[in-house]
């Protein structure tokens, strides 16, 4: 198939290797290093795209990231892709295109008729009707005519990358100034990272002529390219774009890896997100050219001047046969005389500016190109693709010129983003008619087009001195001379005039904001939407903001700009998780364990840690399993994998003082070989953890804390060791995942441990309930706690993890004549609910106090502690506060968790507390349950209501502890 | 001039020439009888309800800015009153009601769309903690249900429902009423509003200091367009906050955090609710325009800069596309920051300062737009009344002396 508008030669393309692509189900050929938009410019295709409010026909205005027209759904099933620009785009084979937002097709688009409205629908329309009898009404037709492209259905099959590096130099960009400052830098052996968003380097090098020291400039770009290519301390990233600028140097960049390429190697990465630390950063990010304002150009075969040349350049595509130029200044008559070289029409160059240069105006004179001083393009026509242009000469007459392309140029912005994002100040350069950087504030230098500098040998220059090497500047040998402009922000002329294409922004929208009061720029942006499209702005914000200071009399610089943001081009979100998918969103942590609890049939559940919940044996159900395993520690044994509680040695000469500072209870009268149990509280005086505290010597303890405590405690006692007690000789060593813990508990754990081999005497006396050992278990080294959680006498063994497998067998071998059951979380919950012990987290929340929980004592401790000035307030101790109790169900059912006690009636209704543990109890036959209630110890043996989902139940407030109050079993 | 469908039609024919300035830009006047301090939601609602309740007319509402620059422009724009404590309930669910009815109170269509808030429940512990939450709510007077993953799945198939899921989901509680509104409009309505009735909105002037009588009370603010007189003055300035009252003389249990939010590309509807997962601290609504709207955690250190940082980023839209794993090719279009005002308890200050005559609504944090209408109400009535609203009595600063915090997030573990 034939590419009507591609040259016999030239570009960057690969014409040995053509592709076929797909384009709104129509089949087009085009070459290895086009783009799509350089292909369908090729195959003469000039509608692309629909706007998102009007529908209005659009075709491709540029060449990059600022494209706003050419919106692409790129594939289809779980691969497609929604919004792409068809600039960015790299074409490969089988490629599949749909412009977005439009039905059924973008030749015909039923949404077109609100162009035929849009009279009525002018910016911000909506905020003053769609209000009776109200908006919902409304919302779902408008919700479905929004939006662009789909979103794919099914989940992403492709691998995205997350990297880090470090550099001395990140350059951004690889145009004249970029490769200047990439070569001066990394040939003093500066680690550089040359970053470039386009698939080729070389920026304008490629596509804008000149010559440097001699050489064609894409001759200078290749050479220089290999020689930084060739050098060890250089990493040149192709496809990068730069998004973001942080704080410290921090940077951002997207790297296009696959290019959506179904043929690349399926071990690439469709982005890879790279986060740079950067010594210092040059910004070579080059500008974008403007689009005039004047009615009708935004009609299909209207481009920027700019691409017009690129598209010749870089990739042998004429994007028409017949141009017309309209210009504010000289540097689009370089378009000119590139079209006309590549053998196309040039039916008039159209200038704004009455003046100028003779030499300019020669340039394209002498080729026979007639030139319009002082006029403006004043309408176009054509229904989808450019027929014409009506021109509006310096004497005031009109002329139509016949052309299917229009390359307009109303000046460039340098590409301030990134250096905006750094927080660097812009101001307004009347000569440039744009914004260029003017007040650093991190350690970045722009360079080049970026910093508002004209011509190639200024770039070359600027770029040499940022990245501070040695020797001399390149020099432009062969380059244009500074282009010279004069503003013009709006051809004054009836129709209406676009600023942004995406958005369907007029002139005329900007006048209506600016009558309506909505000047600042960012309250014309946020009423008209404009520059909020998917290109950001990077066409029309310049344009915008200068239209309203024309309006209301104010300058450029004082109306100012909009806040740059992150990112500078979409980022799919993929490319933000990078390999952190499914389990490693958030990593999973698996005990040394694991796999002897999946062998036991262990249903696991992620509690911080993936632990058993109850070990169901064939036939079994959950429930029947707790059941099982809980009686099973009453009548024998169990045995518990407690390895996530906390463990946090605290050592030195000072570590008693800490401790009573930090716990709630005393741990200085502690004698050594003693364990005591704490609760600590924040400054507010709420209970943050509770936990057993061991002396293991004179200065040194083991702090232990809840399993979802423990990391949060070893952080909050260096807070406290850091920033208050840095008198404090204290070390804090947080050793939770070096020890393992393997409890036993049940009446018959003692005969078991003695069984499985212990260094030290067992009974009772030598090692009471709450006492400590340490020694040899089962031939490995243990530090053995006699606390208990069940009630039951209970050994919690710990033991170096990587030995943990080992002790386990040994006890599970030698249990079975004792009955060794494996007991879950579930089991061991209500194990400690029958005993009536509180569980953090579960009975508490953060909002509780020692004083909801029967911690009254605490207030009488001698010498200060975290919290305790906080527990003096009268409202803790007000009778009527939260207290902790047992609630008694009628019947055997178990009252559900959550279930609000209810007082009052009607509109007084309120809560008098919840339900905070449950379960039914084989032990006791029944439901037992512990609450927060408001007054609840002084209540006991009251029937209260209770309501849960819409159910009523009614239940009597009792004491918590239930099982073996005497403590004979948990002694023993 | 009335906004209605028919002005639009007429103001279409006629060329949209027709439109009046939504608001006037007046010249600061030597003195009003009341200065409220900061142009964004909160301000201007007060202003709005000062004329139209209270009859006071000679206010001024004055910003540093640009109306609406500050966290009123930069919020993910959900409205709910899912609270736990009926202190904060009352006070939530008076606003929500406030928003049914304000796109005709104020003539202006701030497009609040009540399509329901899910929080999900990622766990049997979080499915306790969402029924005692249910519980509460209906206690309160709010609507709540519980949603099983049935339900769920079939409001968002877009969630990632699989029980492989790293975050499965156990169920959600609803919240019907709740929704998003147009963020913008509502400044925009509440400042056009308040213009009609005679309220000065004065953009560029920014507040340097307080001028104090013998007593020590106010009598006016210096500004940079020069001093003005009122002898009552509300202060409804966010995250800055804390710099006002340092140049009153006086401190708040205020931290600023700067706290990012997010928008896609547009797309066609994927989302039809409000969706909040505890687990990554990810909620995500979808804007009538398509983009989809997202917010996370805070960037974690004080802070007066509108913007964040990658941690936080990455971590915010990386739980998005493993959470929502058809999402992965959907594009970030835009992301920014604004400044919360953190207190200790989360919950807002409302009312009297250290200072006489100055009155505060601050320390809303992250959740101060769905408050705009009971924020103006609040600190409305106690500026012409010189007396707490009801519903702000138990907001006051001196909760921090006498402790009686109402901290939702510790008490219902639900985000704030």
């Amino acid at each position: 198939m034939s590419q009507p508008f591609r040259l016999a030669a030239g570009g960057l393309i690969d014409r040995g290797r053509p592709l076929s692509f797909r384009f709104e189900g129509r089949d087009y050929r085009g070459y290895a290093g086009d783009t799509l938009a350089s292909a369908l410019l090729a195959n003469g295709v000039r509608l692309v795209g629909r706007s998102f409010k009007y529908h209005r026909p659009r075709g491709i205005l540029g060449f990059g990231p600022e494209e706003s027209n050419a919106l692409m759904q790129l594939g289809t099933g779980a691969r497609a892709a929604p919004n792409l620009r068809a600039t960015e785009i790299r074409l490969h084979d089988g490629l599949e295109a749909k412009a977005v937002n439009c039905w059924p097709n973008v030749r015909f688009d039923v949404g077109g008729v609100n162009n035929l409205l849009s009279r009525f629908l002018a910016a911000g329309f909506y905020y003053k009707t769609f209000m009776w009898p109200h908006w919902h009404v409304y919302e779902g037709v408008i919700r479905r005519a929004a939006g662009l492209g789909k979103a794919p259905k099914a989940a992403d099959p492709d691998r995205y990358e997350n990297r880090f590096a470090h550099c001395d130099v990140l350059v951004v960009g690889s145009g004249p100034a970029g490769l200047a400052a990439a070569r001066a830098a990394a040939g003093t052996g500066q680690r550089v990272i040359l970053a470039e968003q386009d698939h080729v380097l070389g920026g304008r090098l490629r596509w804008d002529g000149g010559e440097i020291d001699g050489l064609a400039a894409d001759r200078w770009a290749d050479e220089a390219i290999a020689a930084l290519g060739a050098m060890p301390n250089v990493r040149i990233l192709p496809n990068t774009a730069v998004t973001g600028y942080f704080d410290h140097d921090a940077l951002a960049m997207i790297e296009a890896v696959s290019g959506d390429d179904p043929a690349a190697p399926a071990q690439l990465p469709r982005y890879r997100q790279w986060q740079v630390r950067a010594g210092r950063v040059v910004l070579a990010a080059g500008a974008i050219e403007r689009p005039l304002v004047f009615p009708g150009n935004d009609r299909p075969g209207v481009m920027l001047a700019s691409a017009v040349r690129h598209y010749l350049a870089r990739y042998g595509v004429r994007a028409g046969n017949r141009a017309v130029i309209f210009t504010n200044n000289d540097e689009a008559y370089r378009t000119a005389i590139a079209f006309h070289a590549a053998g196309g029409t040039v039916a008039a160059v159209v200038d704004t500016r009455a003046d100028v240069d003779p030499a300019v105006a020669a340039s394209v004179e002498t080729l026979g190109i007639r030139l319009l001083r002082g006029a403006s393009v004043v309408a176009t026509r054509g229904a989808k693709a450019l027929r014409d242009v009506a021109v509006r000469r310096a004497d005031g007459g009109t002329l139509r010129l016949a052309c299917d392309l229009l390359a307009m140029s109303g000046g460039s912005n340098p590409n301030v983003g990134l250096f905006s994002q750094s927080g660097g100040r812009l101001a307004f350069d009347e000569q440039l008619t744009a914004f260029r950087p003017a007040q650093s504030v991190q350690n970045e230098r722009s360079v080049g087009a970026a910093a508002g500098l004209r011509t190639l040998d200024e770039a070359l220059a600027s770029g040499h001195a940022a990245g501070a090497g040695d020797g001399a500047a390149p020099r432009a040998t062969d380059a244009h001379p500074a282009a010279e402009i004069t503003a013009c922000w709006r051809i004054d002329a009836p129709g209406k005039a676009f600023v942004d294409m995406q958005n369907d922004v007029s002139a005329d929208d900007i006048g209506l904001a600016a009558r309506e009061s909505y000047r600042s720029v960012e309250h014309l942006k946020r009423y008209t939407t404009l520059g909020m499209a998917s290109d950001q702005g990077k066409t029309s914000n310049v344009n915008a903001l200068a239209i309203m200071a024309g309006l209301t009399g104010q300058g450029i610089a004082e109306t100012g700009t909009t806040r740059f943001r992150f990112p500078f081009v979409p980022v799919a979100l993929g490319a933000f998780a990078g390999r952190a998918h499914g389990e490693l969103l958030r990593p999973l942590r698996r005990l040394a364990l694991h796999d002897r609890h999946v062998a036991l049939g262990a249903i696991m559940e992620d509690y911080g840690w993936l632990r058993p919940s109850a070990y169901p044996r064939a036939g079994e159900t959950r429930f029947e399993a707790e059941q099982r395993e809980a009686r099973a520690v009453r009548d024998g044994v169990g045995i518990f994998d407690g390895s996530p509680l906390g463990k946090i040695e605290v050592r030195g000469p000072d570590a008693a003082r800490l401790l009573d500072f930090i716990y709630a209870s005393t741990m200085s009268t502690l004698k050594v070989g003693k364990v005591r149990y704490g609760l600590m509280l924040n400054e507010l005086g709420v209970v943050i953890d509770d936990g057993v505290c061991a002396r293991l010597g004179e200065d040194h303890f083991l702090v232990g804390a809840s399993s979802a405590g423990a990391d949060r405690i070893a952080a909050w006692l260096e807070e406290w060791l850091q920033c208050e007690f840095v008198d404090h000789d204290v070390l804090v060593a947080p050793v939770t995942t070096s020890w393992s813990v393997v409890t036993l508990t049940g009446p018959h754990a003692r005969d078991l441990l003695a069984e499985a081999g212990a260094s030290f005497p067992l009974g009772p006396e030598a090692f009471p309930h709450m006492s400590f050992q340490e020694g040899m278990v089962a031939g490995i080294e243990a530090r053995v706690m006699r606390v208990s959680y069940t009630g039951e006498t209970s050994y919690e063994i710990n033991v170096p993890t990587g030995r943990t497998a080992e002790l386990w067998d040994v006890l599970m071998r030698l249990g079975g004549r004792y009955g060794l059951t494996p007991i879950g979380i579930d089991a061991w919950n209500l194990l400690r609910l029958e005993k009536g012990y509180l569980h953090i987290g579960a009975d508490t929340d953060g909002t509780t106090t020692p004083l909801n929980i029967g911690w009254d004592h605490v207030l009488r401790r001698k010498g200060d502690f975290v919290g305790k000035r906080s527990l003096m307030l009268a409202l803790h101790r007000d009778p009527a506060r939260l207290q902790f109790v047992g609630l008694r169900a009628e019947g055997t059912e178990p009252l559900p968790i959550g279930a609000h006690l209810v007082r009052g009636k009607g509109a007084d209704r309120a809560s008098d507390g919840f339900v905070t543990s449950s379960a039914y109890s084989p032990v006791f036959g029944r439901g037992v349950a512990l609450a927060l209630v408001h007054g609840g110890t002084g209540r006991i043996g009251e029937t209260v209501a209770l309501e849960h989902d819409g159910r009523r139940l009614t239940a009597t407030i009792a004491q918590p502890t239930l099982y073996d109050p005497e403590g004979a079993r948990l002694n023993g | 001039m009335r906004y209605s469908a028919w002005t639009v039609f007429r103001q279409g024919l006629g060329g949209q020439r027709g439109w009046k300035p939504a608001w006037r830009s007046p010249d600061p006047k030597p003195d009003y009888e009341v200065i409220i301090i900061g142009g964004g939601g909160h301000g201007l609602a007060t202003a709005y309800y000062l004329a139209k309740t209270y009859g006071i007319r000679r206010v001024a509402v004055l910003e540093k800015g640009w109306i609406g620059g500050g966290n009123s422009g930069r919020n993910t724009t959900a409205i709910r009153s899912n609270y736990y404590y009926r202190a904060s309930a009352r006070m939530y669910e008076h606003s929500l009601k406030l928003y049914e009815g304000l796109s005709k109170e104020l003539n202006y269509n701030v497009m609040f769309s009540q399509r329901g808030m899910i929080s999900l429940a990622h766990s049997p512990h979080d499915v306790e903690l969402a029924h005692r939450q249910a519980g509460a709510m209906r206690l309160n007077g709010v609507d709540a249900d519980f949603l099983s993953p049935g339900e769920i799945a079939r409001r968002v198939p877009i969630l990632d429902m699989s029980p492989e899921a790293r975050f499965p989901v156990f169920g959600g509680l609803l919240q019907k009423r709740a929704g998003t509104a147009r963020h913008d409009a509502v400044v925009w309505g509440y400042a056009r509003a308040a213009d009609a009735l005679g309220v000065d909105i004065i953009q560029n002037c920014e507040v340097t200091g307080f001028r104090r009588g013998a007593d020590g009370a106010v009598i006016g603010v210096e500004t940079s367009r020069g001093p003005i007189a009122a002898t009552r003055i509300g202060v409804a300035v966010a995250g800055h906050s804390s710099r006002l009252a340092e140049m009153a003389g006086f401190r708040l249990p205020i931290t600023s955090y700067a706290l990012q939010a997010f928008v896609s590309e547009p797309l066609k509807p994927v989302l039809d609710t409000v969706i909040l997962s505890p687990a990554t601290g990810v909620y995500m609504s979808q804007s009538d325009k398509g983009g989809l709207v997202i917010g996370g955690g805070l960037d974690l250190y004080p802070s007066y800069a509108q913007r964040g940082n990658m941690p936080v980023i990455r971590n915010v839209l990386g739980a998005v596309a493993a959470q929502y794993p058809s999402l992965g090719r959907v594009r970030l279009l835009r992301q920014w920051a604004g400044i919360v005002d953190v207190v200790p308890d989360s919950s807002p200050i409302i009312g009297a300062s250290p200072v006489p005559g100055l009155f505060l609504d601050c320390g809303w944090g992250t959740g101060g737009f769905k408050a705009i209408p009971v924020g103006g109400t609040m600190l409305a009535h106690q500026l012409a009344t010189l007396t707490p609203h009801e519903l702000a009595e138990p907001f006051s600063l001196e909760r921090f002396t006498t402790g009686a915090l109402i901290d939702e997030a510790a008490g219902s573990g639900i985000a704030h």
